[in-house]
């Protein structure tokens, strides 16, 4: 395997750092989108079950039909990166909308009411109290998208754009282990420094979350 | 000065929360809204800070209508106050305090130094400054919230049950502590409460609520307790009221005798070489070798209720008066406390029909 990643390394690093591009854009996105979209399900409650249903829906369509069928939808070419870029935020914003609403819904009502009576208006209330108080259900509904984005991407290599994907690709077709081996250690690996980097942000982020949960 | 005129509240489906809701609530002064659960008492607090809207009638604070101004101005002007607090979990102490301030314009740096300035005067030391709400016990968060409240010194405060959830001890003293604090700045605070005894102990008038959202008395405490104005008030400030509003007479009114009187009673006062009280001898004590102790002794600057309550659990039914220096100056026997306190009544009917 070493031997395998001696003679290819430009070929696997190329597919990693595509596979990186492929799978964290679409996370940026959702995260701009799914902000102002749980906002809403929030502000307006009657959006709320609606917004769920959809997201449902959305998240439910397999990913390979969603690759082929974007193309068609928004006229990009079918072997365009764009489509998965596409496809997998439509995936980030289903999962992370839901917890961006459940994540503001679990702030303590008091709370906010306190802070209304203190005299903050809406939107740096929203800013300044219930977002940093949602952020632990956020952040645990991002490292989820993160990884499952990780792990779609590869899906991409069977309409030819796929990051690590196209190891696996490659291995099938030339009936070849390494390549495919090298290209799921690699995609695991990277999920779980993934993980693990939105750990360390949310440990920096709300060190106040962990009092809590011991204290009360 | 905050005017409740003809404020009536009707939430959407129910009946009337507020009803017909007129007073004056003094400036400078704590007025405390008291009532049952259900009367309204909190629905009328909030309606200060607009959190309710009147479904009719108006609030005025010094005259002018609370809805004449933009809301969160309004508010960031009135301190406010709630059960168990309500800190900001994800925010240390001082920028808990801070919140005000900052929200008020000041840079970060001012915000700070006038929460820190806060801090020392509710008496939590500069080492909480850093600390998270979490790592508070109950007592000092509620005093976070107070200090929180008066950051940006503003002359109305707004407080909903802000002692009742902490246990007793800690209670009373954060009760004496507000009391204190009360004193140095003389903010104009409506307390809503449903212990009468808190309403009796801090304010300076007490509004009495029933359900139904009426308010049944408005009075300073020893008019409640002595003038209830109709059975539901006599019932809801307690039984042993009567003797409560024995709080509110110091003890240098009741007449005094000399210690030598105590013979009559079948007793002997004994005293140490300085004139301070060693305890009781005679018939009275059933003839002890050993003088019998007081159980304690009042200064003229006590209450009656102090007197009345030596007079009933002294050993011979004398209570012992003594001067700044220890020394005995007079007793007060049972049957002159029970003619002074017939007197009194007689006074207060007086002054009732005057």
């Amino acid at each position: 395997m070493i031997d395998y990643l001696q003679r290819n390394q430009e070929l696997v690093l190329e597919a990693l750092g595509e596979h990186v591009v492929l799978a964290l854009l679409p996370v940026l996105i959702g995260i701009v989108v799914s902000l102002p979209l749980g906002y809403l399900g929030v502000r307006f409650p009657r959006l709320y079950q609606p917004m769920v249903n959809v997201c449902g829906i959305l998240y439910s369509i397999p990913s390979l039909a969603l690759f082929v069928i974007l193309p068609v939808v928004i006229g990009t070419k079918v072997l365009s990166p764009v489509n998965i870029v596409v496809a997998l935020s439509i995936y980030t914003v289903a999962l992370l909308a839901r917890t961006v609403a459940d994540g503001l819904r679990s702030v303590d009502r008091t709370l906010t009411d306190a802070a209304t009576a203190m005299g903050y208006r809406r939107i740096r209330r929203l800013f300044g109290v219930e977002l940093p108080l949602a952020l632990p259900v956020v952040l645990a509904g991002l490292r989820v998208a993160t990884v499952s984005n990780i792990s779609l991407v590869s899906v991409g290599a069977l309409i030819g754009v796929g990051g690590l994907g196209a190891l696996f690709t490659r291995g099938f077709q030339l009936f070849y282990a390494e390549p495919i081996i090298v290209g799921v250690l690699l995609s695991v690996l990277l999920a779980g420094i993934a993980d693990l980097l939105i750990v360390l942000v949310q440990r920096a982020l709300t060190p106040w979350a962990r009092l809590s949960a011991g204290r009360v | 000065m905050i005017t409740f005129d003809e404020v009536v509240k009707v939430f959407p489906g129910g009946s009337a929360a507020v009803d017909h809701l007129s007073m004056e609530l003094p400036t400078g002064k704590i007025t405390v809204f008291v009532g049952p659960s259900g009367c309204g008492k909190t629905t009328s607090l909030r309606m200060i800070n607009r959190m309710i809207t009147p479904t009719s009638g108006r609030v005025l604070i010094d005259g002018q209508d609370v809805t004449a101004q933009d809301e969160a101005t309004l508010r960031r002007g009135i301190g406010y106050v709630i059960q168990h607090a309500g800190l900001f979990p994800h925010r240390t102490v001082v920028d808990n305090v801070a919140t005000v301030p900052l929200l008020l314009g000041s840079s970060r740096r001012e915000a700070r130094r006038a929460a820190l300035e806060v801090l020392e005067r509710v008496g939590l030391p500069q080492s909480f400054a850093d600390r998270y709400p979490a790592q508070l016990s109950g007592g000092q968060q509620q005093r976070v919230g107070v200090a929180r409240a008066l950051a940006a010194d503003p002359p109305v405060m707004l407080m909903d049950e802000p002692f009742s959830a902490v246990d007793p001890v800690v209670r009373e003293s954060l009760q004496r502590e507000f009391l204190r604090l009360q004193a140095e700045l003389g903010k104009t605070i409506a307390l809503v409460t449903h212990d009468i005894d808190e309403a009796i102990k801090l304010g300076d008038v007490v509004a009495v609520f029933r359900e139904g959202g009426r308010l049944a008395q408005f009075g300073t405490p020893r008019e409640l307790l002595e003038r209830p104005a109709d059975a539901f008030v006599g019932e809801f400030v307690g039984r042993d009221r009567g003797f409560r509003s024995l709080s509110f007479d110091t003890a240098d009114s009741v007449p005094v005798r000399p210690p030598g009187d105590a013979a009559e009673d079948g007793a002997e006062l004994v005293l140490d070489p300085a004139g301070r009280p060693l305890g009781w001898l005679g018939p009275a004590v059933g003839s002890p070798a050993t003088p019998v102790p007081t159980g304690g002794t009042f200064s003229s600057t006590d209450t009656l209720r102090a007197v009345t309550d030596l007079a009933i659990s002294s050993p011979v039914g004398i209570a012992v008066r003594v001067g700044p220096d220890g020394a005995v100056d007079g007793i007060v026997r049972h049957h002159d406390l029970v003619d002074h306190l017939a007197s009194r009544r007689g006074r207060s009917g007086a002054e009732r029909t005057a």
